[in-house]
């Protein structure tokens, strides 16, 4: 069972005069333009439940007014909550007193910001550092810490520069780079990249990616960018209009969309950038042990009209592939042989399980024969063959009409 | 043809009368501790000023200018300015005006700035504190210059009360717009770090509010600088005097002397205080 950081329990934000008043009588069941009727309050957030793993990648995603930046803002409480409980670390923060929370996001959170949100009369290293002073260290170690995680981002030699003097990219990092100073639980991320290039953006992405795999924190990043949410995410949560639609896998919101505006959303993915081996590959018809006669293995080979066999060992450790004349071979010359010689099981292109479709085809170009999956233990778990990866490449808005 | 009709009127007049009477009596000491406050100050700073020799403070003067202004012609005009003013003889009453404006500044940053901060932080405090700051500058200066003179008595402590009332709206306007302009994505993530409201004010709102409050500080010292003369109609000695007394002898030269001196300090002022708002 993996640790929960935040449990979120019906959430509900109203914006308005006297939000609380709108939760009590039977407003609840109404749309959002319904209660802006009625009430005259605004629905930030409706009824909000999910939870969220220690070390999970997390994305909230929808269009502009979904909710995803209120939401991020009730975790650490920058927006109030109307009702309900957000859980961190099993601590109630919807509980805690002003002075409470100040202390808390002090340890727990990092923030990084669409707009970077640097303090322009500050230098890069005192912006680093910031965090850390408000924490109240001494200079001295908020600047040994700070250049520590300057180098992380990649931005060594920029230390004594002002915000204002670096390229989009650049202060982004620095506003990374104070994020992590902090050492904080969770990275809390705000659309970080939407204001980059394209190629910085990437670029960026794939840092986060390793620098993620590292240091093993919990981030929760807003996006509405649909191929940047698939690329980073472990889960995925899908707001619109305050409400949550879907929760899922990156690869169970693009294959199974539960509504029309999920489906819209990943209309134009491509299911190779997402979906993986584990997920589209097949049981192979015949497998043969290593320790089994030759004879068998021909036999089942025959039986299920295949040329090729995987043959694994009896840890299901994958050694390769053996083909009908090799076998044929064998028995002509070792009628004793009572298991497959090392020698004819020939070495064969194999994925693991969470290689992504796309990063197949260039293997399958020149393997025109099914390969195999295994697992990061070396376990063979399924082949798969060009059928299959071109059933499964097919964008799936094209794919449902 | 419809007039007004006399049996509605609000007699404003007999009010304020009466308050005025009520305070004269009852708040005497209050009057004398503040006056007595003020004028300990202007001396302060008139002490200051008339302590230091021409031949020093005219270098300093162009030494500020070309390391805040940062031009050397513009050190050297400003130092040919002050000697101008000396050779028309009103070196000792230049540096009594300058305490007086300087006294007038220091104390209205005193009360501006922190107003200016109150005023950012509630919508409610700004909406009633606009239209009292309206009043202080559009109000005919006399209206208030009297009481002042009922209060404290002749001399430089009315006129600076005047010039306070007449200057400090800049400053507080000034300081309210620069702190709510300040990004708000930069306060929250100040917020995100756990800054207390005091962290994100001296840290984040001040700091970057400066440009704006610097120009504030700027306008308020040229509008004490532009109150000199009316100053010194209820008794502040100083270069406005001089011009009060060139107006009713009618010499005209001697007017333009007093008043090219008042421009010239101006002028001075003006660059100095106005470069810092430019400084990062």
């Amino acid at each position: 069972m993996e640790e929960k950081q935040i449990v979120i329990k019906e959430l509900w934000k109203i914006f308005g005069k006297d939000p609380k008043r709108v939760l009590k009588n039977d407003n609840l069941g109404l749309t959002k333009t319904e209660l802006k009727e009625k009430t005259g309050c605004v629905v930030g957030l409706k009824n909000i439940n999910l939870e969220i793993n220690k070390g999970e990648f997390y994305i909230l995603m929808g269009l502009s007014g979904s909710g995803k930046s209120t939401l991020l803002r009730n975790i650490i409480r920058l927006v109030k909550p109307t009702s309900g409980d957000i859980v961190i670390n099993n601590k109630n923060i919807t509980k805690m007193t002003n002075d409470e929370i100040l202390e808390f996001r002090k340890d727990t959170f990092g923030m990084v910001f669409q707009h970077y949100g640097l303090l322009p009369h500050l230098t890069v290293i005192d912006n680093v550092a910031f965090g850390l002073k408000i924490k109240g260290l001494s200079k001295e170690e908020r600047y040994s810490k700070a250049l520590e995680v300057i180098k992380t981002v990649g931005l060594s030699g920029w230390e004594y520069n002002y915000p204002g003097n670096l390229s989009g990219g650049m202060q982004q990092r620095v506003g990374i780079a104070r994020a992590l100073a902090n050492d904080p639980d969770i990275l809390l991320m705000d659309e970080p990249f939407s204001g980059l290039d394209p190629l910085i953006k990437r670029e960026m992405q794939d840092e986060l990616v390793e620098l993620q795999d590292r240091l093993k924190k919990t981030i929760i990043f807003v996006t509405h960018d649909l191929h940047e949410a698939l690329k980073l995410g472990d889960r995925i949560a899908i707001l619109k209009d305050g409400e949550i639609v879907q929760i899922g896998k990156p690869e169970e919101i693009v294959t199974n969309p539960e509504d029309s505006y999920v489906k819209e959303f990943v209309k134009d993915a491509s299911p190779a950038k997402v979906l993986t081996a584990g997920c589209v590959m097949e049981q192979p018809d015949v497998l043969i042990y290593s320790w089994e006669g030759p004879r068998t293995a021909l036999t089942m080979l025959r039986s299920s009209n295949r040329k090729i066999a995987f043959v694994v060992n009896k840890h299901k450790e994958f050694l390769g592939v053996v083909n009908e004349s090799a076998l044929l071979k064998i028995i002509d010359n070792e009628p004793s042989a009572t298991n497959i010689p090392k020698e004819i099981i020939k070495p064969r292109a194999f994925v693991h399980l969470d290689t992504l479709l796309e990063d197949m085809f260039h293997i399958m170009a020149k393997e025109p024969l099914p390969i195999a999956v295994i697992d990061e233990n070396n376990k063979f778990k399924g082949k798969i063959t060009t059928d299959i990866l071109f059933e499964n490449i097919i964008p799936l808005g094209g794919h449902n009409e | 043809m419809s007039n007004f009709p006399n049996s509605f009127s609000i007699p404003l007049d007999k009010w304020i009368d009466g308050i005025m009477e009520w305070l004269l009596i009852n708040l005497e000491v209050f009057f004398d501790f503040i006056g007595f406050v003020i004028l300990n100050v202007i001396v302060t700073f008139e002490n200051l000023f008339l302590f230091i020799p021409w031949f020093i403070f005219i270098p300093l003067v162009g030494f500020l200018g070309w390391k805040f202004v940062g031009k050397k012609s513009i050190a050297i005009t400003f130092m040919l300015m002050l000697l101008l003013i000396g050779s028309f003889g009103y070196w000792e009453l230049s540096m009594k005006t300058l305490s007086l404006v300087i006294t007038s500044v220091f104390f209205s940053l005193l009360i501006g700035i922190p107003h200016g901060v109150l005023m950012a932080r509630s919508d409610k405090l700004e909406s009633i504190m606009k239209p009292i700051l309206d009043g202080m500058q559009t109000m005919p200066s006399f209206v208030y210059l009297i009481p002042a003179l009922m209060f404290f008595g002749m001399g430089k402590v009315p006129a600076m009360f005047a010039t306070i009332i007449y200057a400090i709206p800049p400053v507080i306007r000034l300081t309210n717009i620069g702190i709510r302009t300040v990004d708000k994505e930069v306060i929250e993530a100040a917020l995100a770090y756990g800054a207390s409201s005091k962290q994100v004010l001296f840290d984040v709102q001040i700091p970057l509010a400066k440009p704006s409050i610097m120009v504030g500080i700027n306008q308020t010292t040229m509008m004490a600088l532009s109150m000199v003369v009316i100053g010194s109609m209820i008794g502040a000695k100083g270069l406005g005097m001089e011009v009060l007394l060139a107006i009713n002898r009618i010499e005209v030269g001697k007017g333009f002397e007093a008043g090219i001196s008042i421009v010239i300090l101006a002028i001075i002022i003006d660059r100095i205080t106005f470069s810092f708002s430019k400084k990062r």
